[in-house]
């Protein structure tokens, strides 16, 4: 079974095509910025990219992620080791406590912006209501989209 | 520390980080006294070694009034000693030099030297007498009280390998621990022939344990070569248990029992002042019975450690709040002298207190000990939530006495809690008789009753304080309601005149300090503001863990009960803060957390089992119900305190209060959820 991930191909053996692609990335690849926090699509801090859209690696096959341009948080920011705006803004901001959750986050907001370059607290509540964060930032997290989205705008941040 | 040449300065964090950002504040501390550029400081976690460091752990917000002048004294230390090694090369006296972002200057003559170039002559020099160092007043700092972003906020946001469940050593094998649902219970029998013929599953073996929970449990062990294959497995793991001496706790039971034991006194006395009864005689009478339930921690990260048994060491990667007891508890266990084990901290996903206790550390040495290769322990979310030291659930039966003039006179309290040695009340269940406000009032009456319980208990976030200011908050204000006051008047009145009730103590309540931090949230808030019907401000407050914290919610009710906090202004003094953007991250945190516990928390407990296993049941609130939070800070010149829990406590009874004024409902049990609220 071949994965792109991040725009690298990995070969994973067949075996695996029914394990969930989180353990896939975290235990075969060693790529471990998904994390595990409930294994049933609860929590969403396994949350990466297929295509684009985000998804819950803890219940999704890696089989079903074949194909498909997989993208995880070592991979959100460009080819040249610039991070994406959302990353920026969250160190900026200190939006991170224990940051267990962040990296799910990032990648739901990241795929938020990229199809609502302006959305509303209600489009930020919707896009985000996948991701719990324990230690309670969520009033950084929705400022921090809103600073991302002005910035990617061209507009000053908020 | 050290600083090399190019002017870098490596700071190690003595103490375990946990979300509380203390691998920022430590360092921030050591670079204000050091006059250090920030932007070249560079931090990495400690070993342990208590010789050097002294205090390494997290828990009772401790760390910052633990370590301040500690960590001031080693900034000026270190600072004198670069100051005085420029002075020499300079041949001038040190009086005449000064410091400033990572450079010594001698206005005099102009002349600078940087750190970086001064350091290897300054590490020769003596250290510096501690009484001979001045530190510095708050009006000079330049870092403290600012917005600094957290150092590990980089490795973070782009998912670099910190916490504990991301450790990877060579040859490493993944292992997952089964244990009784109901705790107690023994192991009689499993089909582990069947699981080691499953995938990637390498070994499957029975631990019997040292019996004791916060060690090694009775269970099986699997050990597999990925997670996923552990987790499969543990699927198919039959075992049959003996459940002789396991917990047979009911949620429910004890609900009916603490029910039919509120309508008596008490049978232990904890605190009895003035004459409650006379008082109470001639005084309007008020009655209350509360009840909160039994919660988890859920720290977004699953209790894991790795763990590897090689020449006779055993070393532990482990998100510990307690890294020292935990390595005391692992020689312990395996009969290992503490020299032979080390352990290496690691970023931790979330503690809350559940990591002051490590079971999971002994676990995982216990397995590795027998498997000969590294080992990563994960617990599943499911193992988690079952496998807790809960926070106790409570019961007050309070009566309240107020005189003619208006005034809070009289307090009694009958609180039923758990024992679970028939002796004492369980961790975080007892009533402490200088718990707020009983040290305040002339008349007071408290007494206790004790179920008994197997399910272990542990402390959490403001272990007592966390649970027992929604009773004891909400119930001042049914005092005050029924007295015809005004909440925020009757509050500050049973602080009588300014005093602090133990000079120099910071654990002691000062009612000065109190006062002001109840008028500060009333005033931003808007205390007294015409509302719209079905909306309502409530207030709070509550000492705890050195820190003085109100705080006033602003909600709304439907006529579905449909709830709606929209904000919390809080106010709070915990001395000078060390790191402004942590200290607000922590308030902003606790009241989200105090909410979505308060909202949606409880734990059943049926048959000695915990029914609620992942958040599916167990409904943390998520982002769309997040309030608005005002955070105010009085920046006294008190020690600074710590402040990852104090801001919890009022959360709960500041929005229940709020309900009442807006609806005239008053929640007497928690959840909300529970009461028929919902969001
Ligand atoms: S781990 Fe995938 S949603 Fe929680
Ligand atoms: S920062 Fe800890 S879970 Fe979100």
């Amino acid at each position: 079974m071949k994965l792109t991930i991040n725009g690298k191909e990995h070969t994973v053996a067949d075996s695996e095509s029914a394990t969930p692609l989180l353990w896939v990335l975290r235990d075969h690849l060693g790529l471990v910025g998904a994390k595990y926090g409930c294994g049933v699509a609860q929590c969403g801090a396994c949350t990466v990219h297929l295509n684009g859209t985000p998804v819950r690696s803890c219940v999704t096959p890696a089989a079903a992620a074949a194909g498909k341009a997989i993208t995880t948080i070592e991979g959100l920011g460009n080819a040249k080791g610039q991070l994406h705006v959302l990353q920026e803004v969250w160190i900026e901001q200190d939006v991170a406590q224990c940051g267990y959750c962040q990296a799910g986050q990032i990648m739901s907001a990241a795929a938020l912006l990229k199809q609502n370059p302006k959305p509303t607290d209600a489009d930020i509540d919707s896009a985000l209501s996948g991701n719990l964060c324990r230690c309670g930032t969520y009033i950084r997290i929705r400022k921090a989209i809103h600073t991302a989205a002005a910035r990617l705008n061209g507009g000053t941040a908020v | 520390m050290r600083i090399s040449p190019d002017g870098t300065i490596l700071i190690y964090s003595k103490g375990p980080e946990i979300g509380q950002g203390i691998k920022t504040a430590f360092p921030l501390i050591i670079a204000e006294e050091l006059d250090a550029d920030w932007t070249q400081v560079h931090v990495q976690q400690a070993a342990i070694n208590p010789v050097v460091y002294g205090r390494q752990s997290a828990g009772g917000s401790r760390s910052i009034p633990a370590s301040w002048d500690q960590l001031r004294t080693a900034g000026a230390a270190a600072r004198s000693m670069l100051i005085a090694a420029a002075a020499r090369e300079w041949r001038v006296p040190v009086e005449q030099c000064q410091a400033e972002k990572s450079i010594v200057i001698h206005p005099g003559s102009g002349r600078q030297l940087s750190y970086g170039a001064l350091a290897e002559k300054a590490a020769t020099l003596p250290v510096p007498d501690e009484k001979s160092l001045r530190l510095k007043e708050r009006k000079d700092y330049k870092l403290l009280g600012t917005r600094v972003s957290g150092v590990d906020n980089r490795a973070i946001v782009t998912g670099q390998p910190l916490f504990g469940i991301d450790q990877v050593l060579p040859n490493m094998r993944y292992a997952i621990f089964e244990k009784c649902p109901a705790v107690g219970g023994k192991v009689k029998s499993a089909n582990l022939d069947e699981i080691k013929k499953l995938p990637g599953i390498l070994d499957a073996f029975v631990i019997q344990g040292t019996g004791k929970v916060n060690e090694v449990m009775p269970g099986v062990a699997i050990i597999a070569n990925s997670t996923w294959a552990a987790f499969s497995a543990k699927r198919a793991l039959k075992i049959t248990w003996d459940e002789t001496a396991a917990s047979t706790d009911s949620w429910s039971d004890w609900i009916a029992q603490a029910q039919e034991l509120s309508r008596k006194e008490g049978s232990t006395s904890l605190l009895s002042t003035g004459d409650f009864n006379k008082a109470a005689a001639d005084a309007k009478f008020v009655e209350g019975y509360y009840r909160y339930p039994f919660v988890a921690h859920a720290p977004l990260e699953p209790q894991n450690c790795t763990a590897w048994f090689h020449d006779g060491v055993i070393e532990l990667w482990a998100p510990t709040q307690t890294p020292e007891a935990g390595l005391a508890a692992v020689a312990g266990v395996l009969g290992m002298p503490q020299e032979k084990v080390v352990v290496h901290q690691v970023r931790a996903g979330g503690g809350f207190g559940r990591r002051l206790i490590n079971d999971f550390m002994c676990e995982a040495a216990a397995i590795a000990r027998q498997v000969g290769t590294p080992i990563k322990l994960t617990w599943t979310r499911e193992d988690d939530q079952l496998h807790d030291f809960y926070r106790v659930g409570g019961f007050h039966a309070f009566k309240g006495a107020i005189d003619k003039s208006g005034k809070l006179v009289g307090w009694s309290d009958h609180f039923i809690t758990f024992t679970a040695d028939g002796q004492q009340p369980t961790s975080g269940g007892d009533l402490r008789p200088d718990e707020f406000p009983a040290q305040l009032l002339p008349h007071v009456h408290l007494t206790q009753t004790m179920l008994s319980l197997k399910t272990p208990t542990g402390p959490w976030r403001a272990p007592r304080s966390c649970s027992i200011a929604f009773a004891i908050q909400s119930f001042i204000h049914e005092c005050a309601i029924v007295a015809g006051r005004d909440h925020l008047e009757f509050l500050l009145e049973i602080f009588g005149e300014p005093r602090w009730l133990k000079e120099g103590d910071p654990y002691a309540l000062n009612t000065a300090r109190a006062a002001a931090v109840i008028k500060l949230a009333a005033k931003q808030a808007g205390w007294g503001k015409a509302l719209p019907k079905g909306r309502g401000l409530g207030l709070a407050f509550h000492f705890s863990h050195a820190g003085h914290f109100a705080q006033v919610a602003e909600v709304s009710v439907d006529a579905n009960k449909k709830l709606r906090v929209h904000k919390v202004t809080v106010a709070g003094d915990i001395g000078p803060i060390i790191n402004l953007s942590g200290a607000e991250n922590q308030v902003e945190g606790c009241v989200i957390d105090g909410f979505s516990t308060a909202l949606g928390l409880e734990l059943d407990i049926k048959n000695g089992r915990i029914q609620q296993t992942n958040f599916d049941s167990y409904p943390l609130l998520r982002i769309a119900h997040a309030p608005e939070v005002a955070v105010h800070f009085i920046q006294s010149d008190y020690t600074p305190t710590g402040v990852g829990e104090p801001a919890f406590p009022p959360v709960a009874p500041a929005i229940c209060n709020a309900i009442y004024n807006a609806t005239g409902h008053r929640v007497r049990s928690l959840p909300l959820s529970g009461e028929g609220f919902n969001v």
